[in-house]
């Protein structure tokens, strides 16, 4: 029986911060297993290839989509903003930026985590409700090996692509905005963004931001899902903690990861 | 115990063994009981009575808190998770509703085990997933998904799936659940020539009385935990134990109660909650 009060308030405190601190302990157990194993995944290409088509190529049109809008967006607002300063022409410029640095990996692992991580999370903890996971395990087959490492690789390796996607279509729709809509000059367009965007400190960075976000949202799904609840109600609330987790994990990652790449430059 | 079955060097046995989830009432205690070669041995009990959790120690998915469980002959307390999984090698089981692998064919569901646990190729494969669904009469499903397939033939194309290795120990976990009259009737059957045709020894963890009297060869009852009572299907229909007798004809109360233990009925009403 718990005491009421401030005791108790306390009490209850302490046993959330203890049992988060145990799933995380769990949740890293389990990366190490997925990395122990991952030999599985990538002697047997198809496998993985197979979860590349499920999280990456099902997840291409909300992603071309989402990044054609979003770079529209940014042209339109950039070119409201520079125009004032008289150097709409930089319009190129800050739409590259703007998406190789920040909105192409954040926003399209957001989409990511909702498209295809809530996704992962419901089909690995609807597998464990119909016991499908014990009849593998009982067959002498490691589901971790098998079913969580494909799955795991399969998002690792989509997401820094979707995201390089994301940030091309997003510079595609700025270029519709500035230079068909608006008609600013299509070379000075180019030129000036080919001259301010830099491979190793923009691009890469981009990259490497996306990978990390790949990372995070694909461990956050196997992991919730592998961990859920075998009900319906269990499976249910997994993909919800799946997509909200993965959010903010994203969110508070690419503010560490943008603290240590772009300070001061 | 009767002398004419062969107890002596079981392939699986009990001895004393407890076991309890995390926090919680005790599952089994003190649970001792053999497995001949060759047998099929029911093991009965009311829901929730711990009869699942004995399969579950045998298959290793959880460990005894005390006593031992052997299986062919190795004590599973001693052992990591590679030789485990060489032990489960010699086993096959059948979950209650199938849990056949939802993404792949009938076809690639029973040449799983095949081609996860063996260097065979395909083309022997084929003819081995074939001969299996043969066995179970579903050769003309091979094409089909799991779930265009009725509770029964699912259970059936399991079965072919869990006999796929030719294993040495067959669990079936309540095989019977949810079947119409014909498909228990085959699924009992299948259980039988299975086993019979393997030179295995079945498990079946069920409380289909009837079904399982027709199959069997020894029946352990199972009721709070503990083994109350076992025999052969004769000794069984003509037991006087009261929870056998209550288990096999059905009556709803006896030792089982139909009430679940609660305060005063008066009480409880008047009190408005």
């Amino acid at each position: 029986m718990m005491a009421q009060g401030p005791v108790g308030f306390v009490e209850a405190l302490g046993a959330r911060v203890n049992a988060m601190i145990t799933r995380l302990g769990f949740a890293s157990r389990f990366f190490w297993l997925i990395l122990k194993t991952s030999g599985t995944s990538f002697r047997r290409i198809p496998l993985t290839v197979r979860e590349i088509y499920f999280a990456g190529v099902l997840s291409l049109i909300i992603i071309v989509v989402s990044g054609l809008f979003v770079g529209m967006v940014l042209g339109l607002q950039g070119y409201d903003t520079l125009v004032r300063y008289g150097s709409a022409e930089a319009l190129g410029t800050l739409v590259a930026l703007s998406l190789t640095r920040e909105l192409g990996p954040v926003v399209a692992a957001l989409l990511f985590a909702s498209r295809a991580g809530s996704a992962i999370t419901a089909e690995i903890g609807l597998m464990k409700t119909t016991e499908q996971l014990s009849a593998m395990e009982m067959m002498a087959v490691d589901p971790i090996a098998r079913i969580v490492g494909p799955r795991f690789w399969g998002g690792v390796i989509s997401m820094p692509l979707l995201a390089a996607l994301f940030t091309a279509v997003g510079i595609f729709g700025g270029y519709l905005i500035g230079v068909v809509l608006i008609g600013l000059d299509e070379g000075s367009f180019w030129s000036q963004m080919q001259g301010s965007v830099d491979l190793r400190e923009d691009v890469v960075n981009g990259i490497i931001k996306a990978f990390v976000f790949g990372v995070a949202v694909t461990w956050i799904a196997v992991f919730e899902g592998y961990d859920a609840v075998p009900t319906a109600e269990g499976v249910s609330r997994a993909t919800t903690r799946t997509v909200v987790t993965s959010a903010l994990a994203i969110l508070a990652l690419d503010f560490v990861l943008t603290a240590f790449m772009f300070r001061g430059v | 115990m009767p002398t004419d079955l062969v107890f002596k060097d079981p392939l699986v046995e009990l001895i004393e063994v407890s076991f309890s989830y995390e926090d919680s009432r005790p599952v089994l205690s003190g649970v001792s009981l053999r497995i001949p070669r060759g047998k099929v041995v029911a093991i009965m009990g009311g829901s929730g009575s711990g009869k699942t959790t004995i399969l579950r120690l045998i298959g290793g998915s959880v460990r005894a808190r005390r006593g031992t469980v052997r299986v062919f002959g190795t004590s599973l307390a001693e052992i990591g998770t590679d030789e485990l999984y060489r032990l489960r090698r010699g086993m096959g089981m059948l979950f209650q509703f199938g849990a056949l692998f939802t993404d792949l064919s009938v076809f690639d569901n029973v040449a799983f085990p095949m081609r996860e646990r063996t260097d065979l190729p395909e083309s022997i494969i084929r003819q081995l997933v074939l001969m299996k669904l043969h066995a179970v009469g579903l050769r003309g499903v091979a094409d089909l998904m799991p779930q265009q397939l009725s509770g029964g033939m699912a259970r059936r194309v399991a079965l072919a799936r869990g006999v796929a290795l030719d294993p040495r120990l067959m669990m079936y976990d309540e095989p019977f659940t949810g079947l119409d009259p014909i498909s228990l009737a085959i699924t009992g059957k299948l259980i039988r020539q299975l086993n019979d045709a393997l030179g295995a020894s079945s498990i079946v963890v069920t409380h289909d009385v009837q079904e399982s009297l027709q199959i069997v060869d020894y029946i352990y009852f199972i009721s709070e935990g503990r083994v109350v009572a076992e025999g052969t299907p004769e000794e069984v229909r003509d037991s006087t134990h009261p929870f056998v007798h209550q288990f096999v004809h059905a009556e709803a109360d006896g030792p089982v109660p139909f009430h679940v233990p609660a305060r005063d009925y008066r009480q409880d009403l008047q009190t408005g909650r």
